[in-house]
């Protein structure tokens, strides 16, 4: 009985995560290393590559503080009440319930040429939708609740009162903060980094709608992929999404050892 | 904390900037295709929907979701109870690979699904050869729903083996209780929530997912058109309000079953 399920358990995940793994690494390498080469110094793989780092860098800096401050505010501030806390904490889940398309559709919608907004910011030459800013709201909307759900259950589980006796003891805001939140909470945002980046990362249908796609220009690495697949290179295709792969393996890694690391604490 | 926030004298803007960056980049967007999708009237939305290519979608949707939902429930509770009670080589390597569909960008898994079983592949020429199609159809649908999805039964169902109190299963044996009655009589009904919640998070994954569908679907109308992929399809040729209403129905059916689980997730706890 126990043989047979543990090989059931090793067939699952042979045939759902290996082969199709050891297939796309192969197929990357069906014209040799060359062509996998070839593949990745395009100029069109080499600006998505680029675009995809840019978004990955702004949404990261930008959700892990604003993710920082509304954790603390949703656990300590005390200007809030209470009922209100409970709104803004289910509101925080939302963008976990909708469709990367439709968070796309949303910006589109919000921010797009025929939009009020979208005409005005045109209007002052600043272009949101099939551009660099429309992306990178797009993946903040997205990937806004991860930090803020690893800080928040931290912040819970030790409690204000060493906050407290700090503050007692005459230490300022900032003090408190770098002296004595930040030591606890440190490694649930190291956790938050890593899981903003390896969603930006791999954002795929919310920058799709939003970029339009335009080689060269809004294109990131992902919708490069798709692009290759949809035009039978498949090979290209394949080099791309083997070094994506290689990164969320990396940052898979990383989150094995930071997880270790906040269970010490 | 609360010093922090209350000493500077700029801590208002402070606040305020927090809170409107929040409402800005969530509650505006989400309440801008509500609104969109009823600018026109409610007889406008109703329209749109009884397309049928948009309603097909929406149901074609549903029905691939609940069977990749099923198979999920069964493959994750099954990999859940292996990962926790028995010992073997390789566990911890496995262990880890259960995240790996959450790491990988969806559209690297649909392509690794299209690598696989597509029509150049050893399993796609040998499923020709047998007469059945699977990418570019319905079960490539699932496969990919499946994959992206893998992973929450799983951790839903881990922490609650864990938890479990051997000496209750011992309890039943002692009792004379056989091995099946004990599985389902002390087992199964503490694995049940993380099986139903988890099951509920795949569910609204699966009904949501975009990338990994569209690489391997053939998006025909009606037959492999699934929602997230109709409303792309509308956003690209400018047709915003019949993607607003399709989006509009998506969202609702997600935000319920995501206050749903909530509300589980509560009982649970008083419990």
């Amino acid at each position: 009985m126990r043989k047979l399920w543990i090989g059931l358990t090793y067939l699952v995940f042979f045939l759902l995560i290996a082969a199709p793994l050891g297939k796309m690494a192969i197929g990357a390498f069906s014209e040799g290393f060359g062509g996998f080469w070839d593949a990745l110094t395009r100029p069109e793989a080499l600006h998505a590559l680029m675009m995809t780092g840019l978004v990955v860098i702004v949404v990261t800096l930008l959700n892990t503080l604003f993710g920082i401050m509304m954790a603390l505010y949703l656990v300590r501030a005390n200007w809030i009440n209470r009922r209100l806390k409970g709104l803004l904490n289910s509101i925080v889940d939302l963008p976990y319930a909708v469709s990367p398309v439709i968070g796309g559709l949303m910006i589109v919608l919000l921010l797009g040429p025929d939009s009020a907004l979208g005409a005005i910011f045109e209007g002052i030459g600043l272009k949101i939708v099939y551009a660099i800013p429309g992306m990178i709201i797009a993946t903040l909307f997205v990937t806004f609740p991860l930090m803020v759900r690893e800080v928040m259950p931290v912040l819970q589980e030790i409690g204000s009162q060493q906050e407290e006796a700090a503050s007692t003891l005459g230490a300022r805001g900032w003090t408190i903060f770098w002296k004595v939140t930040w030591p606890s909470i440190r490694w649930a945002v190291v956790y938050g980094v890593i899981l903003t980046v390896a969603r930006s990362l791999g954002e795929f249908g919310a920058v799709l709608v939003v970029s339009g796609n335009i080689m060269n220009k809004t294109q990131t690495a992902t919708t490069l992929v798709y692009q290759d697949v949809e035009n039978f290179n498949v090979t290209a295709a394949g080099g791309i999404a083997l070094v994506l792969a290689a990164f969320s393996a990396g940052l898979l890694l990383l989150m094995e050892w930071t997880k270790r690391r906040k269970e010490v604490q | 904390m609360n010093s922090l926030l209350r000493h500077k004298g700029w801590t208002w803007g402070f606040r305020t900037t927090i809170l409107l960056y929040f409402v800005v980049l969530i509650v505006l967007p989400i309440l801008g295709v509500y609104y969109n999708s009823f600018s026109l009237g409610f007889g406008n939305f109703v329209e749109s929907i009884s397309d049928p290519i948009a309603w097909k979608s929406v149901l074609l949707t549903l029905k691939l979701a609940i069977i990749a939902t099923l198979i999920n429930v069964f493959l994750g509770t099954m990999i859940a109870w292996v990962l926790i009670r028995y010992q073997f080589i390789g566990k911890a390597l496995l262990n880890s690979l259960v995240d790996l569909p959450f790491a990988l960008p969806t559209a690297v898994g649909g392509l690794m699904i299209l690598l696989l079983l597509g029509p150049g592949s050893l399993i796609g020429k040998a499923a020709e050869a047998l007469g059945f199609e699977i990418v570019f159809h319905q079960p490539a649908i699932v496969i990919a729903m499946v994959f992206v999805t893998f992973p929450f039964v799983i951790r839903a169902v881990q922490p609650l083996l864990e938890e479990l109190d051997p000496s209750e299963e011992e309890a039943a044996y002692t009792m004379g209780a056989k091995g099946t009655r004990v599985f389902w009589h002390v087992i199964l009904p503490s694995m049940a929530p993380g099986m139903i919640s988890g099951g509920m998070l795949a569910f609204s994954r699966a009904l949501a997912e975009f990338g990994a569908v569209v690489l391997v679907a053939g998006n025909i109308p009606g037959r492999t058109l699934v929602s997230s992929v109709f409303i792309f399809g509308e956003v690209e040729s400018d047709n915003p309000v019949s993607a607003a209403a399709v989006s509009v129905i998506l969202l609702t059916l997600s935000f319920l079953i995501l206050w749903l689980i909530n509300m589980l997730q509560m009982r649970g706890r008083r419990s």
